[in-house]
């Protein structure tokens, strides 16, 4: 390989801080996909897929995704959980992968809740 | 994130490794779950482990077997397993989260900020993390005497063990007239119980290349070289991969990212003399030469590689040069105490609960070190001592546990920082074993050269062999004090100079036990073979055999449902009858001393059914 110039170095610093965000936990926003047995048969792993199409074309990966059990609400699977930073957490249902993106768009992106889809906001109290 | 230092490659990391790429293939999910190796995560005692990311969520004492359900459970239902995550042993909950367990909880990372998050193989993850960047800082807005004084007002010290300066140091070559100069890295790790350098080079091998662009930049060198041990083969891969990576991108070599500083690198291969960590001898090795020390001064930085004016820092030192040119000479100074600046990395091993390698801001004291990150001794054992600096530091008494953990406070202490090897010891310990054991180890190492060291060593061994044994006699004492002076006052190098440490500190702090040996004949911590007997206590043994088919030498009679009988004749010592009996019986005791008398045994073995009558009446 040519030998880099100082331009040079710093843009692959750019590039290579896209996928190391991740690892150090460093992040905006978290979207957590409810994958329960229930929500994995409603087609929870679509939705994950989604959510990381979504991710995938960011220009900075500040955004989280995890996975967790049921949420207790199995009727309205596959959901997901959004939460942005000092914010409390919204709650969606029903999700299929169009919404993922509106959700996306709107909410993480915009700031934005999508009240159509969103099935409160908050979480219950812990015991 | 897969630890994939040293340890938990040896705890079979690498087929936890395969494994994980297989079942997380198997599932589908090779696009949403990548599996990073990374080096030392630094919590060895739990290896091998992993941590899983963006999630935070620690794994532990892994084995293939457990992949399968942790890859179903975890990566395709989101069920974090409870079952392989760390409890700490005093409770019954896990701690899920890396972050929240308290063995992480009270470090900080400087050297080993990168330590668990980037793949110590590729460059790139080094770059993402802000690496390479004090270099474009230095080569666009600072000149040479500016990094001296930056590193010089950050309080830097060699994390060697002696605690030079290091601006002051490099300030030294740097005024040298002669040229050319030269810098070295001096990854010639030995004392037992230590992996600091290791692991550096396991987990970031770039940031000492780094540290050692900066200052060579900083001292005028074009030439510099990494003496590690040849006992480190993962280490020395590492690096050695980094340096043709950075070669690669044009950070070493000729004309250093388009501009006219040049500056080549390369590794020397030792093969494992303890001495060569002094730096003349390290010197005499590189130049090929048989590794004996010289009189100093002159100092390397006006006499060094073939009499050149050379700069000689330790692998921590080089991996701190980075930090503290990015984050400023101010930051760096206000974490530490007066005189001792920054953090030290510490292997902690020996009778502790969580044996690992941490780094911790200097001044923090060695009881937060045992209790809070160390998690206490195992078994609820009483500590005793802490031995720090390995062959050539001492033992830190329990009733010096809140001594602050800095250069001074430690060789006040008795002790040495050292580069950084903790050895933690419970009630179990002999002490006297213990300076045996390191005087043992420097008489093996010592180079011969000056006669302080090679005979005194000897006469130290002689003495110290003939207390554990028990044929220790008055006057031995003072006469280990008298050599022990006269070695360290009379010897060239730092091997000699500092090689009766084990043995005066535990003179100074635990004289009696000496004393117990000599006069008593008694090995109060029931290690030392000679002095110490095991005995079946006819009142409590069953009968059941399992002693008796277990003893190696076969010293043991009795039948089923008799009372057996070690023949003290025939016995090694070597303790299986103690492991092997039962918990709820305990019928073996170990005693030593005068409570040998006291033993009445019986002369034959008879039915256990007998001794029941007896007591019945």
């Amino acid at each position: 390989m040519a030998q880099l110039t100082l331009d040079e170095l710093r843009k692959k610093r750019k590039e290579a801080q896209k996928e190391i965000y991740l690892r150090e936990g460093k992040y905006k926003s978290k979207i957590i996909v409810h994958m329960g047995t229930c929500g994995i048969a409603a087609g929870a792993r679509e939705i994950v897929s989604a959510f990381l199409g979504e991710i995938e074309i960011l220009p900075e990966k500040d955004v989280m995704l995890t996975t967790s059990g049921c949420a207790g609400l199995c009727s309205m699977e596959p959901m997901a959980t959004v939460e942005l930073l000092n914010l409390p957490s919204v709650k969606y249902g029903h999700l299929t992968p169009d919404k993922v993106r509106r959700v996306f768009k709107e909410h993480i992106l915009g700031g934005n809740i999508v009240t159509e889809y969103a099935i409160g906001i908050g979480s219950e109290k812990g015991g | 994130m897969l630890c994939t230092g040293t340890g938990c490659v040896a705890g079979g990391a690498f087929r936890i490794k395969e494994t994980l790429e297989n079942e997380i293939q198997k599932q589908g999910l090779e696009k949403e779950i990548s599996v990073i190796i990374t080096g030392c995560n630094g919590f060895c005692g739990q290896g091998p482990l992993l941590v899983v990311q963006p999630d935070e969520i620690f794994y532990g004492f892994l084995n293939p077997e457990d992949i399968p359900f942790l890859v179903q459970e975890h990566f395709l239902k989101g069920r974090p397993v409870k079952k392989l995550m760390f409890t700490p042993p005093e409770k019954k909950e896990p701690i899920p989260l890396l972050s929240e367990i308290p063995f992480f909880k009270k470090q900080m990372l400087v050297v080993l900020r990168n330590k668990g998050i980037i793949d110590p193989e590729k460059i790139d993850d080094y770059v993402a993390r802000d690496g390479y960047t004090a270099l474009e800082k230095v080569l666009i807005s600072m000149t040479p005497d500016e990094v001296i004084d930056e590193i010089t007002r950050s309080g830097l010290r060699g994390r060697g063990g002696a605690g030079f300066p290091t601006g002051t140091k490099w300030k030294i070559c740097r005024t040298e007239q002669k040229t050319p100069k030269y810098i070295i890295c001096n990854c010639d790790e030995g004392d037992p119980g230590a992996y600091m350098d290791r692991s550096v080079f396991e987990s970031d091998p770039h940031t000492v290349i780094e540290g050692m662009i900066l200052g060579a930049y900083a001292i005028g060198v074009s030439r510099g070289y990494i003496y590690a041990r040849t006992e480190y083969p993962l280490a020395i891969k590492r690096m050695d991969l980094a340096i043709s990576h950075a070669r690669d991108y044009g950070l070493l070599g000729e004309n250093i990212l388009g501009t006219d500083f040049s500056f080549n690198l390369e590794i020397r291969e030792g093969s494992g003399a303890f001495v060569c960590g002094e730096e003349t001898s390290l010197i005499h090795s590189i130049e090929g030469k048989g590794p004996e020390p010289r009189q100093r001064p002159p100092f390397p930085a006006e006499f060094g590689i073939w009499d050149c004016p050379t700069v000689i820092n330790n692998v921590e030192t080089w991996a701190n040069v980075p930090v503290i040119i990015n984050r400023g000479a101010d930051w760096f100074s206000k974490i530490g105490t007066e005189t001792s600046k920054g953090t030290k990395i510490f292997s902690l091993v020996g009778k502790i609960n969580n044996t690992g390698l941490i780094e911790v801001p200097m001044g923090i004291t060695l009881r937060e070190v045992v209790y809070d990150i160390g998690g206490g001794i195992p078994d609820d054992k009483k500590f005793k001592a802490v031995q720090t600096g390995g062959p050539s530091g001492g033992c830190i008494p329990y009733s010096m546990i809140d001594v602050p953990i800095d250069y001074e406070s430690l060789t006040n202490a008795g002790s040495m920082m050292g580069s950084g090897g903790m050895i933690v010891m419970d009630e179990d310990t002999c002490m006297v074993d213990v300076a045996k054991f390191f005087i043992q180890f420097t008489n093996d190492e010592s180079c011969g050269k000056c006669t302080t060291c090679r005979d005194g060593s000897d006469a130290l061994l002689e003495v110290l062999t003939n207390i554990t044994n028990g044929n220790g006699k008055e006057g031995d004492l003072e006469f280990l004090e008298e050599a022990g002076n006269a070695i360290k006052d009379a010897s060239m190098c730092g091997l000699g100079t500092t090689l009766p440490n084990p043995v005066l500190s535990t003179l100074k702090y635990f004289r009696d036990e000496y004393e117990a040996h000599i006069k008593e004949s008694m090995c109060p911590a029931l290690v030392c073979k000679n002095l110490i007997k095991y005995y079946i206590l006819p009142e409590k043994c069953t009968g059941c055999r399992l002693c008796l088919k277990n003893c190696p030498p076969g010293a043991i009679k009795g039948e089923l449902k008799h009372i057996h009988i070690i023949d003290q004749s025939k016995c090694t010592k070597c303790g299986t009858c103690l492991d092997v009996c039962p918990t709820k019986v305990s019928a073996i005791i170990k005693v030593s001393g005068k409570e040998t008398e006291k033993i009445t045994g019986i002369e034959e073995p008879y039915p256990v059914k007998r001794r029941e009558k007896e007591i019945k009446k």
